[in-house]
């Protein structure tokens, strides 16, 4: 059982770190603001989220998964929020670079 | 372990690499951006430092706060930035400012590596003294009841620079509101954060404040909190500053400063001491202080993020 759950956690926060890894080399690879933008929503939407899943068997208790999940659901929020204003801004005022 | 020192010695590169990109960073705005990163960066150094009281201040004022402060500033002096560079000073001048602040940087490092070790220290006499306060957080302890007299002239610091702020405004301006009328229509995207973060933002920040009393927390850093959801309103033009003649608005401002200084003042006369609580009623005479200084906080950083009046004030 403690077994499996490791491996579980070591999988899920492999997977999310590896989404972490590709939405920087997206950020730093991709030719427009856009493009950039799409790369880095991954990493905070399926990389956090990954992290997260692997950390819940770890958490604790209840009380400390729910506080892991609502953190990813606040990140997922302001991520969200921070990425449509700045595609907006682009949009408006054409492409910085 | 090592993987620890290896993550330890990592983040302190990044620090300094960081902080260099800051020291070197082209425009205004560049600069801003990375000082926030670097603040941020600073309060994870903090956490690792076993100092999360004080990681979480650095992640609210130290990057959020004063993040928002400087974006502001940098907006407003784009225009002035052309003007600037061409009167960048002299070369001779640039190398002399550069070796005193080595200078100054080599003394602090020197100072820091000298200190004896383990240095002198008040922490076994604070946590022997710490039941007496009715608190957990020694922290809040050394705040509010060992060195109150310095966290009340800290709330006095803020209620100048509002002062500071507001001082800037024309004579005719003097009495009305900060910013723009409130829009018509509001940034949909902003307003939608503006909706949905505030009733999260404040659960969270009054449990900041009250978990202080025991855990890492506390006024100052629960205050940034609330602050931050009266901004995040205010950005998305749902509500506007109040005008600075408000009596409500000045009363919340001086709030936390008045409430422990006539609390110290008690002191004197019932305990026996200014700043000196009678004793069993430490706690909640403390906790009663704290709820001041948080609204004080609440109110007195996103009025410096609003900045002086700038329409005529409304008859």
């Amino acid at each position: 059982m403690s077994i499996g759950l490791d491996l579980f956690c070591i999988v899920a926060v492999g997977a999310g770190v590896f989404f972490f890894l590709a939405g920087t080399v997206g950020l730093l690879r991709f030719p427009d603001a856009l493009t950039r933008l799409h790369a880095l929503t991954k990493a905070d939407n399926l990389g956090l989220g990954l992290v997260v899943l692997g950390l819940l068997p770890r958490a604790g208790s209840l009380l400390g998964a729910l506080r892991l999940i609502a953190i990813w659901a606040l990140v997922q929020l302001a991520g969200a929020t921070a990425a449509q204003l700045i595609g907006r801004a682009v949009r408006r005022k054409g492409p910085a670079l | 372990m090592s993987v620890l020192l290896a993550l330890d010695i990592g983040l302190a590169l990044l620090v300094f690499a960081v902080a260099a990109r800051t020291v070197f960073a082209r425009g205004a705005f560049e600069a801003v951006v990375d000082y926030v990163a670097y603040g941020l960066l600073l309060s994870i150094v903090w956490v690792r430092l076993f100092a999360v009281d004080v990681a979480l201040t650095e992640a609210a004022i130290g990057g959020g706060v004063t993040g928002v402060l400087l974006v502001g500033a940098a907006a407003r002096l784009r225009g002035a930035e052309t003007v600037a560079a061409e009167e960048s000073p002299s070369a001779s001048l640039r190398v002399v400012a550069a070796c005193l602040c080595l200078l100054v940087t080599a003394v602090l490092a020197g100072v820091v590596l000298l200190l004896p070790y383990p240095g002198p220290t008040l922490a076994p006499e604070s946590a022997r003294h710490l039941a007496e306060t009715g608190l957990g957080n020694p922290v809040t302890a050394v705040l509010i009841a060992y060195r109150g007299i310095d966290t009340m002239l800290e709330k006095v610091v803020l209620v100048l620079a509002v002062v500071g702020v507001w001082s800037l405004a024309p004579d005719r301006f003097w009495g009305g509101a900060p910013g723009e009328a409130r829009a018509a229509q509001p940034e949909p995207t902003l307003a939608f954060l503006a909706q949905v973060l505030p009733p999260i933002g404040i659960l969270v920040g009054v449990h900041v404040f009250w978990a202080g009393a025991d855990e890492p927390g506390g006024a100052f850093q629960g205050g940034a909190i609330l602050a931050a959801m009266w901004m995040i309103l205010m950005m998305a033009r749902l509500t506007e500053a109040p005008p600075i003649s408000a009596l409500w608005l000045r009363l919340l401002l001086v709030a936390g400063p008045v409430v422990f200084l006539a609390a110290g003042v008690a002191g004197a006369v019932i305990a026996g001491g200014f700043f000196a609580y009678p004793p069993g009623l430490a706690k909640p005479l403390i906790l009663f202080i704290e709820t001041f200084m948080t609204l004080t906080i609440a109110v007195t950083l996103p009025i410096l993020v609003a900045g002086p009046p700038r329409r005529e004030p409304v008859e």
